[in-house]
């Protein structure tokens, strides 16, 4: 699991890892089937020995064998803020930029919306650069068919952007 | 491009339009101000339903606001009387739409000139100047063919030639690349982009990213209002290598 994702989760409030793992498993759906049960504990060792992620122990219940509490450090906010601010694409995947999108508006780091709309901008970006080059190409040129490639996947990921985008805008109406 | 003329082709401020009575009661433009500079490509972009079409047909003068002021090449036209306000039109507006809407009956060249003779033109200055725009769009040898025996992209092509006879100030264009396909969408691509190099006044409203992305600045529309506006800088993003899945 991303680090970065973890990190944002925290930012709602200090968790115990079951409680990551169940919100994760509801934001993915069947997407995160695939997900191994331990790998959130072994993200989030990671980023405790890494200082961004602090550990309590806390009384526990006798049916809860966990009882570790994990809160975010200052480095690890400094972490998350740079994460939601990135709009590097390809990312890791589909799932990254849609738990951003929750991760920002459970733990209130940033307006979803406005994560989409950057998002969407970088993208225009790459796809004009693309565009620009594909129409720069002779017809039928090699070069030519890979960057059709490229702008019909830009496309693909914009429309999916404006998906997010409709989708968070209802959530915030009905707040 | 000419950095000349100061005055915007287009503006509008505190644009409205309102459907249907109290109780039911649509705004499908709910307060727009608008500059679009010579030379400029400005692309508005939104979910069906937005406005903005209803923005296209306001700035145009083919429909009229409820509220707001409209300068079209610096003439003030949301109170012109009807039969300037067609004059206008067809003197500094050239319209480009999603389905063509060009002449089955005629071939591609007469299409072209239509506009110019209805406008008085002689006829031979029309088919002249209409022959000439044919080969700028590509399609020199197309012009004695009607439109049912071109490809989309060789009609769309056809229709920007005729929104260009009467030599608009500004031309609009409604969702051009919505009835295409990715390939004649590039074609239609290439010549807005050759437009706009030579210096024409371009708006076009579209929910395609594609066009979108090729112009000088997007601005998102929704429920009737701008929301957001990017200006897209020309320049590499360094990305092509990734998109591509190499090694980034």
């Amino acid at each position: 699991m991303q680090q970065e994702v973890v990190l944002a989760m925290l930012a709602k409030e200090p968790s115990h890892g079951y409680q990551l793992r169940s919100r994760l498993q509801q934001a993915l759906g069947p997407a995160g089937d695939a997900m191994n049960a331990g790998q959130i504990y072994v993200t989030l060792s990671r980023l405790e020995k890494g200082g961004l992620v602090s550990c309590e122990q806390t009384a526990g219940l006798p049916d809860r064998p966990d009882r570790k509490v994990y809160a975010l450090t200052a480095a690890g906010q400094q972490r998350v803020s740079a994460w939601i601010a990135d709009v590097s694409w390809p990312g890791p995947g589909l799932a990254e930029f849609h738990l951003k999108l929750i991760t920002a508006a459970a733990g209130r780091l940033a307006d979803p919306v406005a994560v989409v709309d950057a998002q969407r901008r970088e993208l225009l970006r790459r796809l004009r650069e693309a565009q620009r080059a594909a129409m720069a190409e002779p017809e039928r040129s090699d070069a030519g068919l890979l960057l059709e490639g490229i702008t019909l996947r830009l496309q693909a990921d914009l429309r999916w952007l404006e998906a997010c985008e409709r989708n968070w805008t209802g959530r915030k109406d009905r707040e | 491009m000419s950095e000349t003329e100061q005055t915007p082709v287009l503006r509008a401020r505190g644009l409205r339009k309102e459907y249907g009575s109290q109780g039911s009661l649509v705004r499908a433009v709910d307060g727009v101000d608008l500059d679009v500079a010579a030379g400029e490509t400005v692309a508005v972009m939104g979910p069906s339903g937005c406005g903005k079409s209803t923005l296209l047909h306001l700035v145009s003068g083919l429909d009229r606001p409820s509220s707001g002021e409209i300068w079209l090449a610096g003439l003030r036209i949301d109170q012109l009387p009807e039969r300037a306000l067609a004059r206008l039109r067809r003197d500094t507006v050239g319209f480009v739409f999603q389905a063509f809407h060009l002449m089955d009956e005629l071939t591609a060249v007469e299409n072209v000139e239509l506009p110019a003779l209805l406008a008085g033109r002689p006829a031979r200055a029309a088919r002249r100047r209409a022959s000439e725009l044919l080969d700028q769009v590509g399609l020199a040898d197309r012009a004695r063919f009607r439109p049912a025996a071109l490809s989309g992209g060789q009609r769309q092509r056809v229709a920007v030639a005729r929104a260009l006879v009467s030599e608009p100030k500004l031309v609009l264009a409604d969702e051009p690349t919505g009835n295409l396909d990715s390939e004649a969408t590039l074609e239609v691509l290439r010549l807005f982009e050759s437009l706009h190099a030579a210096g024409q006044t371009l708006v076009i409203v579209t929910h395609d990213s594609r066009i979108a992305a090729t112009a000088d600045r997007l601005i998102g529309m929704r429920d009737g209002v701008f929301v957001d506006e990017t200006r897209l800088a020309d320049g590499t993003t360094g990305s092509l290598g990734a998109l591509a899945g190499l090694e980034g």
